[in-house]
């Protein structure tokens, strides 16, 4: 094969396995930012937090880190509505949920990362299955199941989470939430109720993507830091309220960042992805998959 | 039961100076204060809780012997958080506010640059922990720094890496280079240009990477493709695992492959890394070879690792810490030859006198760099697995420059198994 196509095919190839990742980070925020509205900033934070309780569960058990992310999403789901329950409580209800709720979520990041910093201290944490060491050769493509196993998983929870958003009356009630939270009430649904349970998802489902990043990359108490741009862009490049856009959006994001990085260096990278928000933004400004107002 | 009135207190006061020497007596009264921020919480946190344990170490075999000119020793220091930002208010309020004696640097140039101005203001004398080429600009003559490099980063770093790579049988005729985005990277990155220049190499990739870089997959690919006899990389953790991590999975070899990779020194990363350290040759401040049984370094190692565990720091002890007991040597040593606080005193004599510390003895240059830089290059040999105990010991991680210091002989090439 030529070599600059095999270049370029890698770099395709690669680019869609760390849009995986992309895509499970973000996938709670587009429920918590994109459908509720609500800018859970401490989102990535959470999602560190939930691989270092799979590092800890995981190291303890000998347990595979994407088995533990699965079966400590419950534990999650409760800390979100916690969360919620406060931000509900304190600013929302008050309608000063715009800039003290983000106030709020700012704070709660803080009090992540330095909690993470006491609870377990400031060294890299890992816990490496065995197939993260396996790569698997398609010719002159490479798939590494480091990054493979994460991507796989994270595209088949944001498929099912797709798929109970449109069949289930809850699902359904999470969509209508984030139009028009009040047409909710005209059919004795409670809408508070609903976005505690969406905002608890959200949290959940950060959780199982701290299990995804444990297996790509050791974890830090900061290193959700590196995130927040990147989730946040994709989520709005996707169409705010639209899973389907967010998978498409990570997925792009990840192969534009990784053909760059190829071709013109890691530098630049970030660049041109983030022109690619610009220039989504500039022609759709509903973002890719979202309704025009 | 007794009450405990102020007549009361006297007594037992007395009762109990009589088993209190009267140098401990003298002590208590008026401590040396050395106030300090360090990064506790952040990114940089890993290092600055480990250093922070190399100053209490320190403080306490100090004050086990009887403090500094007779007063014992005391520690002020707040957490920067790993944000420079913090650092000026943090040092007005150590200096004005706190009115400590002494101040010495936070760990890393990112976060000792902003200390300098409200420093250099103060007339304070300061030893920094791990800065590189700081005070190049601010050329502030009461400035002393704990770090290998010396004065001269770019004519210097990378002649080490280089020198190895020379001992080929075949010598190298390509080098790529990929630096992060960050000062002393991008420093180390220009001395192997300019060295590798000098020498005749060609440049075939040069490129830097923000730390903001997940997936290196792509970059390690177009690196292999230009297939260069030398590849040098200067990045931070948790880069240098992803570098790895994509060397491994693409299964990259090169003759000569490392260079100046923060994170192979620390032991969560040779733990995680194991054998994919292989062969690596690469830059390093120390290591347990019988070159460098400096006298005290294995005496501190022992309480250090002792007591690492409960305090969640790096296990093993083998890269800052030991400089930053040095650190707070060469603030002992002088203040014991001054006999009192006087901040120009104690600079003339931390530039007239050499140090004798944990990680040899040291002299300062004008510019309050160490006179003679001391940049290792280490290979990792042997490594079959991530456990640690190996590297208590001399052989794992193998001196290659410099000469006077040098503990076993090259490998090559990266890649090959153990």
């Amino acid at each position: 094969m030529d070599p600059q196509l095999s270049l370029l095919l890698n770099g395709i190839v690669s680019g869609l396995l760390l849009g995986g990742l992309y895509a499970a980070a973000a996938a709670g925020l587009a429920v918590s930012f994109g459908m509720l509205d609500i800018v859970n900033i401490a989102h990535p934070a959470l999602m560190v937090m939930g691989a270092f309780t799979v590092v800890v569960i995981g190291t303890a058990l000998g347990l595979d880190p994407l088995l533990v992310a699965l079966l400590q999403a419950p534990l999650f789901y409760v800390i979100g509505i916690g969360i919620y329950g406060i931000y509900h409580h304190f600013f929302e209800r008050r309608g000063e949920e715009a800039l003290q709720g983000l106030a709020f979520f700012f704070g709660v990041m803080f009090i992540v990362e330095v909690g993470l910093v006491m609870a377990f201290g400031p060294e890299q944490r890992f816990l490496d299955p065995d197939y993260a060491f396996i790569t698997w050769r398609l010719g002159e493509i490479d798939l590494p199941l480091r990054m493979l196993v994460p991507a796989v998983l994270a595209l088949t929870v944001v498929g099912l989470l797709i798929l109970w958003l449109r069949r289930s009356f809850t699902g359904l009630a999470i969509a209508a939430v984030a139009q028009d939270a009040e047409a909710l009430r005209l059919m004795a649904v409670d809408p508070v109720r609903i976005k505690r349970l969406a905002f608890g998802i959200s949290i959940a489902l950060a959780a199982m993507a701290g299990g995804a990043l444990v297996v790509v990359q050791p974890v830090e108490p900061a290193s959700g830091q590196i995130f927040i741009g990147r989730v946040f862009a994709i989520v709005i490049m996707g169409g705010m309220a639209s899973l389907p856009g967010m998978v498409t959006a990570a997925l792009l994001f990840g192969v534009v960042e990784n053909v760059t990085a190829t071709f013109y260096g890691p530098s630049w990278s970030p660049a041109v992805a983030f022109g690619w928000l610009l220039l989504v933004l500039a022609f759709r400004p509903q973002g890719l998959f979202g309704r025009a107002a | 039961m007794t009450d405990i009135t102020r007549r009361n207190l006297g007594r037992l006061a007395l009762a109990s100076g009589a088993f209190v020497s009267p140098a401990a007596l003298g002590q208590g009264a008026n401590p040396i204060r050395i106030g300090y921020a360090m990064s506790l919480s952040g990114g940089l946190a890993a290092n600055g809780r480990s250093s922070l344990l190399a100053h209490k170490i320190w403080q306490e075999d100090v004050n086990a012997r009887g403090g500094i000119l007779g007063r014992p020793v005391e520690l002020v220091f707040y957490d920067d958080q790993t944000n420079p930002g913090t650092v000026p208010a943090l040092y007005t309020k150590l200096i004005d506010v706190d009115r400590v004696d002494i101040v010495v640097s936070p760990y890393a140039t990112v976060m000792i640059a902003p200390s300098m101005p409200v420093i250099m203001q103060r007339r304070m004398t300061y030893v920094s922990l791990f800065g590189a080429g700081v005070n190049e600009a601010f050329k502030y003559d009461r400035y002393f720094s704990m770090n290998v490099a010396g004065d001269d980063i770019k004519g210097t770093y990378g002649r080490g890496f280089l020198d190895v790579a020379f001992t080929l049988p075949t010598p190298p005729r390509t080098v790529s280079i990929l630096a992060v985005d960050n000062e002393f990277a991008q420093k180390a990155a220009e001395s192997v240009r300019h060295l590798g220049r000098q020498r005749g190499l060609r440049i075939v990739y040069d490129r830097s990477y923000p730390p903001t870089t997940v997936d290196f997959a792509p970059t390690i690919r177009a690196i292999a493709a230009t297939r260069p006899d030398v590849v040098f990389f200067a990045s931070y953790p948790p880069d240098s695992n992803g570098l790895l991590r994509a060397i491994s999975e693409q299964r990259m070899t090169a003759p000569i492959l490392g260079g100046g990779m923060i994170g192979p020194q620390i032991a969560a990363v040779q733990q995680q890394m194991g054998p994919i350290l292989n062969n690596l040759v690469n830059w390093d401040v120390y290591s347990p070879e019988p070159t460098m049984r400096f006298p005290g370094v294995e005496a501190f190692q022992e309480k250090y690792r002792a007591r690492a565990h409960a305090e969640q720091v790096d296990p093993l002890g083998n890269y800052l810490q030991p400089f930053a007991y040095a650190q707070m040597q060469v603030v002992e040593q002088a203040l014991a030859r001054v006999g009192r606080i006087d901040q120009a005193a104690l600079a003339a004599d931390m530039r007239a006198n050499e140090f004798k510390t944990v990680v040899g003895d040291i002299r300062f240059s004008a510019l309050g760099e160490w006179a003679e830089e001391r940049n290792l290059f280490v290979q990792f040999q042997g490594i079959r697995d991530g456990d640690l105990e190996k590297y208590k010991r001399p052989g794992a991680k193998v001196i290659l420059h410099p000469a006077n210091l040098k503990s076993g002989t090259l490998r090559t090439p990266y890649g090959a198994p153990a």
